[in-house]
């Protein structure tokens, strides 16, 4: 029965303090959606079902691409075709208007936001399909199993769940160093785009820092990697909709050929996004070429321990680290 | 990136994929003249039964209103405290297809089951209902969502077209519509009002596009009978006449 969603209350607070409090009187039967392209799905099948949904996406104080002079402020309800579009951060950051230019389908695009895409749930398919696992708070992970389908699943970083992060555009918020801030009870906070994602060794029950009560307010991208050189490759089985099986994305100075200052990070291979920390310390101060991407490629996957299925993301991480590498030259 | 996909499929160490037909598209405008060639159809007035079943519909609807009106009578008025931070309220106003729509909608509902179930317009498919085929593609503000993924309450204010609101009141198609027509793009016709939606919503945006810009611009609606080169086809036609 997935026509239809459970009968819920919908709240539709004019302002972040309205949001805030909303929150706080429900609770833990409370759920944020702005786009909703993650939620809805939750509630159709009736593995998710508050009874208090809170919407933000109309809230003007969350929404748009500023310039604040240390930092470009990206609202969290700022849709995905809003970023791909706008020209600032396509003239300084175009690795992250390419990540959002690929994620899901032009329609989703339209309605999804950035905050959406950074904080939606892990795609593990036993998961979303409502099995007691470990991250639903059950004793068990189904999807690393003798006979389980998990091509999609993690290589690194794996403690008991071997869940994989969906999004596009979070490897590239890492490589950027962008910042999220976080609103609770009116007070913000700023966390590390690298600490806002969790792994299961930290809590297996989520995918990021946020808990009841906090709200994802914007994401400040510094001017530290502003017209660096840059690339984002995003390899899924089709092209339109698909999360990826891995994605990379890699900011980089250069001086006469040589590499002064990088930062790759990969998605789809860990519950996190990567960074790939040995092949930016192998590359800083050497020049580009190809001994440089060898080396990189012998790198890039070191330590990835695949499961039944997924073998072929350790060539497909080397592979697309060589291509990175290259792009450099 | 598609014209070295071989190359990056061979790079990257994946299985390649058989060369995809779309790669090699050139629009070329088609010669053929369809409509001209064969006889015209005979004439069948439509509207009489599509007015007769509006006006049916529209009784449900106003029905619908007045049962769940009177259900206030017997409920208990919340307190002044708990109004402050009630809900959004059922009764709402869409504005859809120019047209200002009074209907009674839960909060849970989405707006393509607004629009089919309650309006009447059932133009808009649903097919998977999970943002995954495009289907039910209407435009908000002139932008294409997914009707299925949307609920009706985060709508409100905003203009909805529905595929029964893109052809002239006199009942002249749009320039998209004829052009599918032309470039005979429906075949079981279940994915077209999607096709049409999005492809409108293109050319609102952006009148002249490459094939491309076309080709992203409907990436996000399937249509299994396979016929994506003949609503590609379809959007390049419309796109002069636009």
């Amino acid at each position: 029965m997935t026509d239809y969603m459970h009968a819920f209350d919908l709240y539709v607070p004019a302002s972040l303090e309205d949001a805030a409090r909303l929150l706080e009187e429900h609770g833990e039967n409370a759920w944020i959606v702005a786009g909703g392209k993650d939620s809805f799905d939750w509630f159709k099948d009736r593995h998710k079902q508050p009874q208090a949904v809170v919407d933000i996406g109309g809230l003007q104080e969350l929404h748009g691409i500023r310039d604040h002079g240390s930092h470009i402020a990206i609202g969290a309800t700022t849709t995905l075709t809003e970023m791909e579009e706008s020209e600032l951060l396509g003239e300084h950051f175009p690795v992250l208007t390419q990540a959002a230019a690929q994620v899901a389908s032009p329609q989703i695009r339209n309605a999804g936001t950035i905050g959406g895409n950074v904080s939606q749930d892990t795609r593990c398919t036993y998961y979303r399909d409502g099995f007691p696992c470990y991250r639903a708070g059950g004793n068990a992970c189904y999807a690393n199993t003798p006979t389980a389908m998990n091509r999609e699943h993690a290589l690194f970083g794996v403690s008991r769940c071997v869940a994989v992060t969906p999004s596009d555009t979070a490897p590239a918020l890492v490589a950027l160093e962008a910042e999220m801030v976080i609103s609770r009870n009116g007070t913000l906070r700023t966390v590390p785009s690298e600490e806002y994602f969790v792994g299961p060794d930290t809590d297996i029950t989520r995918m990021t820092v946020l808990e009841a009560g906090d709200i994802l307010v914007e994401v400040r991208i510094p001017w530290t990697w502003a017209g660096a050189r840059s690339y984002f490759e995003k390899v899924a089985d089709r092209q339109t909709w698909d999360f990826a099986l891995v994605n990379i994305a890699l900011v980089a100075k250069t001086e006469d050929n040589r590499v002064a200052d990088a930062r790759i990070a990969c998605g789809g291979v860990q519950c996190t996004p990567r960074r790939l920390i040995e092949v930016e310390d192998l590359v800083k101060g050497e020049t580009v070429g190809p001994d440089l991407e060898t080396l990189a490629k012998r790198v890039a996957a070191r330590g990835a321990r695949a499961l039944n299925y997924n073998q072929f993301k350790i060539p497909l991480v080397e592979n697309l680290t060589a291509r990175a590498v290259r792009s450099l030259a | 990136m598609s014209e070295d996909a071989p190359k990056r499929a061979a790079e990257l160490g994946i299985p390649e994929f058989p060369p995809d037909p779309a790669d090699d598209f050139e629009w070329v405008p088609a010669t053929r003249q369809v409509a001209g060639d064969l006889p015209e159809p005979p004439l069948i007035d439509w509207r009489t039964t599509s007015s007769s079943r509006r006006a049916f519909l529209r009784g449900v609807v106003c029905s619908g209103v007045a049962v769940s009106a009177s259900a206030h009578l017997f409920t208990v008025r919340p307190s002044e405290a708990r109004a402050a931070v009630r809900g959004v309220e059922r009764l709402i106003t869409l504005n859809i297809n120019g047209k200002a729509r009074r209907v009674d909608v839960p909060p849970s509902e989405t707006l393509a089951q607004t629009i089919r179930y309650r309006l009447g317009l059932t133009g808009t498919k649903i097919g998977c209902n999970r943002a995954e085929c495009g289907a039910c593609t209407v435009l908000a503000d002139d932008v294409p969502i997914y009707s299925c993924s949307t609920l009706t309450h985060q709508v409100r204010g905003k203009a909805i077209t529905t595929v029964e609101g893109v052809a002239e009141p006199d009942g002249t198609l749009h320039p998209v519509q004829q052009a599918f027509i032309d470039e005979l793009g429906p075949q079981c016709g279940f994915c077209t009002p999607g096709q049409v939606m999005s492809a409108v919503g293109l050319l609102k945006k952006n009148p002249a596009p490459t094939v491309d810009q076309a080709r992203r611009a409907l990436s996000g609606n399937l249509c299994r009978c396979g016929a994506y080169h003949h609503y590609l086809a379809g959007v390049m036609r419309a796109a002069g006449r636009a």
